[in-house]
């Protein structure tokens, strides 16, 4: 088989391919219900209903989704310059550990101030955490994609360290968890009384930010050059090594938000498990976005509705909350494949 | 001096021999695909899939070689929808990686609570037992190190030797190592770029998910999840540490297990009491990160590696 380029597309090509990977992949999640003795239909309602059922599970999916809106802006940049971060899982713990570190007292300043400086902060951390790798990459030629991920095995074991450690609550009856924030330093609800913080609110605004950036700005269009070919940008006369070290300190900065955003917005503390597995989803949240800013908003609201969907629906029905990964990793697979062919047709010979 | 004692003993070496052992499979399993031209990042999540598969075959009733092969199956099944997806497909092989990745740890874990719903502690499976061989096992150190091991290790070491002897003295290894470097030329003499990329990337799988297997049948003797831990991670940059070729990839995977029993022991001594465990813990991922950083003006990589083929395409 050979692939050759579509001409023109259509619609019925650009919408109705990517339409059969979605309903492939409800196909997938009613297979594997069978495959653990549930009713198929009982449990794809029991998971929208889950997700998006009631005030509660609508403001749990947002809640939810804004880690993964700064994770997978973080991904969608740094995948637009091809620097292959896998690593926003580290950032994202070392934005909350600074975040930690300054809010926990060592800075009495109102919340005008404070908030602010955390934020900074955490920006920075993450971007200092991915500028190694990157520099690596451009100096030396280090693959990024394992340093980035052997990183986050380092950074998990470096806050384990400190949690039980120096930086561990007196008060935490043994568990490796740190002090609490400052109340100044908490993000404030958007709505009194609605379980949901600024942190969504601020993932919004760097959506949009990022998608100003890539689309009106010359980084914006250095990036996309450097990303489709490094070797005509550096003709066309584009310091490629400084967009990639540009591109690390955008993408490491937004993923030590995430940090900020769940510390100072959700949690109010540092313990281990403060992100489960943010950083790696953040990638499929960019992929099903096509690394597209604002089309992360989106796919971050259907992914954490597939999370929290799952999870409640694991506590009703005998399906494993597993689910949830198998049905993203196959929407992945399945919508890149589908992508591919709106724009490739399969010829033999 | 405390370190003496350890680099003297006989267990050291023999605990370095066993952790390098699935290291060596799944190293090799990648270094397969990559000389091929495929990066696989599907490692990590091949690794569970052939961790889990052989030791619920064998809780299950198989016997342990069939367990093996049951794992070794279960990645090659990985690796098709890899190969299928990577190669004619030319699709990233980053994002076909890491999906992959996430596709059979998920799957692994949904299969293990379905199968064993209420268990909290994971059964234990009567493992592989060391086979010392007559005589060689009883030479000091080498002997418990390299002949007092059980039968997957010496199938590592197997294994090493056999992709050695395809990768460089047969015709098959030869156009291999060509896809990797100028598939053109390979389509040229009339042969399958498609073909040889996937058959790589299977068989690789398969590697890599009997080096997964050997961490449940060899070592912990049960399935636990996050048990791979990194592992497939550290293989990736072992190939780049040996540079692509099957005896420095396997020496590599000897130093790096030498240091990981090293820490291991360290943490016990009464320099383990002073530094937190998680700075030994830290070691190996470290460790490779240096390894990567120093071996990266030397590697040759393959020149095709991570660019599709797309016939009648310049």
């Amino acid at each position: 088989m050979r692939l050759e380029p579509v001409a023109d597309a259509g619609w019925a090509r650009t919408l109705g391919l990517p339409a059969v990977a979605l309903g492939g992949t409800v196909l997938i999640a009613m297979a594997l219900s069978l495959v653990a003795g549930s009713n198929p239909f009982a449990v794809l309602g029991l998971i929208v209903k889950g997700a998006v059922g009631s005030k509660f599970a609508l403001l749990e999916t947002l809640n939810r989704a804004t880690p993964l809106i700064f994770t997978g802006l973080a991904v969608a940049v740094a995948f637009r310059a091809k620097l292959w971060n896998i690593g926003a899982e580290a950032q994202l713990y070392m934005g909350a550990l600074l975040v930690v570190v300054l809010g926990t007292g060592l800075l009495p300043l109102p919340s005008a101030l404070l908030i602010p400086i955390l934020m900074g902060t955490a920006i920075v951390g993450g971007a200092m955490l991915l500028l190694g790798p990157a520099w690596l990459k451009t100096r030396l030629g280090v693959d990024e994609v394992v340093t980035t991920l052997l990183l986050n095995f380092v950074m998990i074991l470096f806050v384990s360290l400190l949690l039980e450690g120096p930086m561990k609550d007196p008060m935490g009856m043994g568990w490796p968890k740190s002090e609490r924030l400052l109340a100044e330093a908490r993000l404030p609800r958007i709505v009194d009384g609605l379980r949901l913080h600024w942190g969504f609110g601020l993932a919004l605004i760097c959506a949009l930010l990022v998608w100003v950036m890539q689309t009106r700005t010359t980084l914006g269009y250095e990036i996309r050059a450097v990303g489709l070919n490094r070797r005509a940008a550096s003709f066309a006369g584009i310091p490629v090594t400084g967009v990639v070290i540009k591109t690390a300190l955008i993408s490491g900065g937004l993923a030590g938000l995430a940090g900020f955003s769940e510390v100072a917005g959700l949690k109010g503390s540092l313990t281990l498990d403060l992100s489960p597995g943010f950083g790696y989803t953040g990638i499929i949240v960019a992929m099903l976005a096509l690394l597209n800013p604002l089309g992360v908003v989106v796919s971050a609201l259907f992914v954490a509705g597939i999370f929290v969907g799952a999870d409640s629906m694991s506590r009703a029905a005998a399906v494993p909350t597993y689910i949830a990964d198998i049905l993203l990793a196959s929407a992945l697979l399945l919508m890149v494949l589908a992508i591919m062919l709106t724009r490739f047709r399969v010829v033999r010979g | 001096m405390e370190i003496l004692d350890i680099l003297l003993s006989a267990s050291f070496w023999a605990a370095a021999v066993r952790i390098a052992s699935p290291l060596i499979f799944a190293t090799l399993g990648e270094l397969i695909c990559e000389r091929a031209g495929v990066l696989n990042l599907g490692i990590e999540g091949i690794m569970v899939v052939g961790a889990f598969a052989g030791w619920m075959a064998v809780y299950s009733g198989a016997d342990l070689w069939t367990g093996v092969a049951v794992a070794m199956g279960a990645g090659m099944l990985f690796g098709l929808l890899h190969a299928i997806l990577s190669v004619p497909f030319g699709l990233s092989q980053h994002v076909v990686g890491l999906g992959i990745t996430l596709l059979a740890t998920a799957s692994t874990y949904f299969a293990y609570r379905v199968s064993l719903p209420e268990v909290t502690n994971p059964p234990r499976i009567e493992a592989f037992k060391e086979l010392p061989i007559p005589i060689v096992s009883d030479i000091p150190i080498v002997g418990p190190a390299l002949f007092a091991q059980t039968p997957l290790t010496y199938l590592a070491f197997v294994a090493a030797a056999v992709v050695a002897f395809v990768l460089y003295r047969t015709p098959l290894g030869l156009a291999l190592r060509a896809v990797g470097e100028n598939p053109h030329s390979v389509e040229a003499q009339g042969l399958s770029v498609t073909g040889l990329r996937m058959g790589a990337v299977i068989v690789g799988s398969g590697l890599m998910a009997v080096g997964g297997a050997f961490l449940t049948m060899s070592a912990f003797n049960s399935f636990f999840f996050e048990m791979v831990n990194g592992r497939g991670w550290i293989c990736i940059a072992l190939v780049v540490f040996g540079a692509w070729k099957p005896g420095k990839a396997v020496l590599g995977a000897l130093l790096f297990a030498a240091f990981d029993a090293l820490q291991i022991r360290l943490q016990q001594t009464s320099l383990g009491a002073d530094i937190p465990y998680q700075i030994f813990l830290m070691m190996p991922y470290l460790l490779s990160i240096l390894a990567l950083v120093v071996m990266s003006r030397r590697a040759e990589v393959p020149a095709a590696l991570m660019v599709p083929f797309n016939r009648g395409e310049r």
